[in-house]
């Protein structure tokens, strides 16, 4: 049998394996951040960081349903002098593993988004990725920058003259025409794009109780039942701009993964499986991968990318 | 599944817990294994984890240290309740003379604990302490279900005056013990984890840890060590 490998090329940086762990998902610490790197990822991203710190929503944040989870977290996050230390602490645990570290950044407005990079680049973090497509602040904040190609390009723009380190802008798919932000951000500088962000928002009424379940009432959806959306964004993306994709959404096992990749992306994130298959997933994943690259006599990852695109 | 991940019930009996504390007994019928807990839902106001005291009838027992446990001492038999879980890894069932240590309001998981362990026909050894007498939980349920049980407080107001791990040390020289059961403040369980050591005994204690999601995946609850303590745990061994 053909031996196969896993790894992947991202903007110039190899990833030992496709699987991205997706921003929000277990990232808020080093010790964390290593454990999921020691268990089969390719790159992990930090929890996604603005200038102050962020207390997020009141619980219940983050609840299962039968599709997946909901989630309000609210951003929740140290702030960017804590997650300097935190990134720093991480760079080094990752350091021997060949595992590079994503800093993901949110601003409240466009031009706060170079001041945040600004700050962690004293971390020196592999990428950074631009979230722009959170859903869950919207009554704080307002609509995401990804609902606007315009505000898109600037809150990118605004990355790109702050660093020299690659930049993924990471896109919502709650958006009428998700390629036209794609070409805006790729336009202002990215050098990549992950798509999908969470879908809605949603909501769950607890009937007996009868309120939203969520303290934020809304919440971004996950998971299992968001997979065709990603794949359907990921695929449209892949002919729309011509840097690489990072496609997440409801990847759960290895032949999800593949689909991604057949529908364009170069890596793929994986942020909810972790609440359906615990900390082995990315191990399962690989297992999974590997075995239908046999089935099927592929001998590397990228010999799959956008195949659903046919000849 | 229902739309909501949440399992409603009612409040059936609200017992005191100590002094400040309460014990209340819903009509919500879970199957758990000790050490296990729930993400307790107060509608509009915020969702907060706690230890099962019994799993069916659903116990808990809370200590008012904030907004959610404070209006938890404020129900009454038939208000509603709204539980997700039972959630995280619970204790092993593997002591065949086991000690139970409990500091505080680590009582409550250990109660538990202690009864299923006599129901097996085990016989359970208790360490039992708080600072004072009124600070004491679940005291009954320990009569109930423990061989021996030894009650400390730091200030003398009920048993033996001192600290619960220097109980738990004697327990353990004169020997008898075959698995140590711990849950209380950090401090307590680590002076717990040098006894096992010393004593060549093995131990698993249950941790807390500030959580969010309950389900492994938010990062709130990282231990320091990057084990979760809503997933890995709460208990661990030690
Ligand atoms: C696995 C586990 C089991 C627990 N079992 C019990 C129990 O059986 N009985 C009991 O009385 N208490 C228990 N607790 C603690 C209980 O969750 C807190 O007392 C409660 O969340 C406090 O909420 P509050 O609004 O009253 O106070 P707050 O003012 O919000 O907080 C007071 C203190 O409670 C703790 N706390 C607050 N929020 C959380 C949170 N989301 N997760 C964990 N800790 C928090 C912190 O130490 C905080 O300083 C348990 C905690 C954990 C993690
Ligand atoms: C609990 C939770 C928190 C999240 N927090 C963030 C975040 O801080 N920043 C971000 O860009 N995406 C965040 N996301 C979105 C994920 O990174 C990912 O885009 C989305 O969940 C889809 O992938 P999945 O189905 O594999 O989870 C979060 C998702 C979840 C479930
Ligand atoms: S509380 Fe969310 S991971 Fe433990």
């Amino acid at each position: 049998m053909r031996d196969v490998g896993l790894s992947v090329e991202l903007c110039g940086v190899r990833l030992r394996t496709p699987f991205v762990l997706a921003a929000g998902v277990l990232g808020t610490t080093a010790a964390l951040l290593e454990r999921v790197a020691r268990r089969g990822a390719g790159a992990v991203t930090a929890k996604s960081c603005s200038v102050r710190p962020r207390r997020g929503h009141p619980n219940p944040t983050v609840l299962p349903w039968e599709g997946g989870l909901i989630n309000a977290v609210g951003l929740a996050n140290p702030g960017a002098a804590a997650m300097v230390a935190i990134l720093a602490d991480t760079r080094r645990r990752l350091a021997p593993l060949g595992v590079p570290l994503i800093a993901s950044v949110f601003a409240e407005e466009a031009g706060g988004f170079g001041e945040v990079v600004r700050i962690l680049e004293e971390a020196e973090p592999d990428f950074y990725e631009v979230n722009i497509s959170c859903p869950n602040v919207a009554e704080e904040l307002g609509l995401p920058f990804a609902a606007d190609p315009v505000q898109a390009a600037r809150a990118t723009a605004a990355v790109r003259a702050a660093t020299r380190r690659p930049v993924i802008v990471k896109l919502s798919p709650n958006v009428a025409d998700i390629c036209a932000v794609g070409r805006a951000v790729v336009d202002a500088g990215a050098d990549a794009l992950a798509a999908i962000n969470t879908l809605g928002p949603g909501m769950l009424i607890d009937i007996r109780a009868r309120t939203p379940v969520l303290a934020n009432r809304v919440g971004g959806l996950s998971g299992p039942a968001v997979r065709p959306v990603a794949v359907r964004c990921v695929y449209d993306l892949s002919r729309a701009v011509a840097v690489p994709i990072i496609g997440m959404g409801g990847v759960t096992t290895g032949e999800d993964a593949v689909e991604m990749i057949m529908a364009g992306a170069t890596a793929v994130g994986v942020g909810s499986a972790f609440y359906q298959r615990g900390m082995g997933v990315l191990e399962a994943m690989a297992a999974e991968i590997r075995a239908f690259m046999q089935e099927q006599g592929f001998g590397c990852v990228s010999e799959m990318r956008g195949l659903a695109h046919g000849a | 599944m229902a739309p909501s991940p949440h399992r409603a019930g009612r409040v059936v009996r609200v017992e005191p817990a100590g002094h400040r504390g309460v014990t209340i007994v819903s009509d919500i019928r879970l199957s758990a294994r000790p050490g296990q807990f729930v993400m307790l839902w107060v509608p509009r106001a915020d969702e907060k984890p706690f230890s099962l005291v019994a799993d069916n009838p659903l116990t808990l027992a809370v200590v008012p240290v904030g907004p959610v446990t404070g209006r938890l001492q404020q129900l009454q038999p038939g208000d509603p309740l709204y539980v997700r879980g039972p959630l995280g890894r619970g204790f092993s069932l593997d002591g065949q003379r086991p000690l139970l240590v409990a500091g505080g309001s680590g009582a409550a998981p250990l109660a538990f604990l202690a009864s299923r362990l006599a129901a097996a026909g085990r016989e359970v050894t208790v360490a039992l302490g708080a600072r004072s007498a009124g600070e004491l939980l679940l005291v009954e349920r320990y009569q109930a279900a423990a061989a021996r049980l030894w009650i400390t407080t730091e200030d003398g107001s009920a048993g033996e005056r001192g600290l619960v791990v220097s109980v738990a040390e004697r327990l353990l020289a004169n020997g008898g013990c075959d698995r140590v059961y711990a849950c209380g403040p950090v401090p307590m369980l680590e002076r717990v984890a040098a006894l096992c050591r010393e004593y060549g005994v093995p131990g698993e204690a249950s941790y807390e840890a500030y959580m969010r999601c309950g389900i492994g995946v938010c990062g709130s609850c990282d231990r320091g060590d990057g084990l979760l303590v809503c997933r890995d745990g709460p208990v661990f061994d030690l």
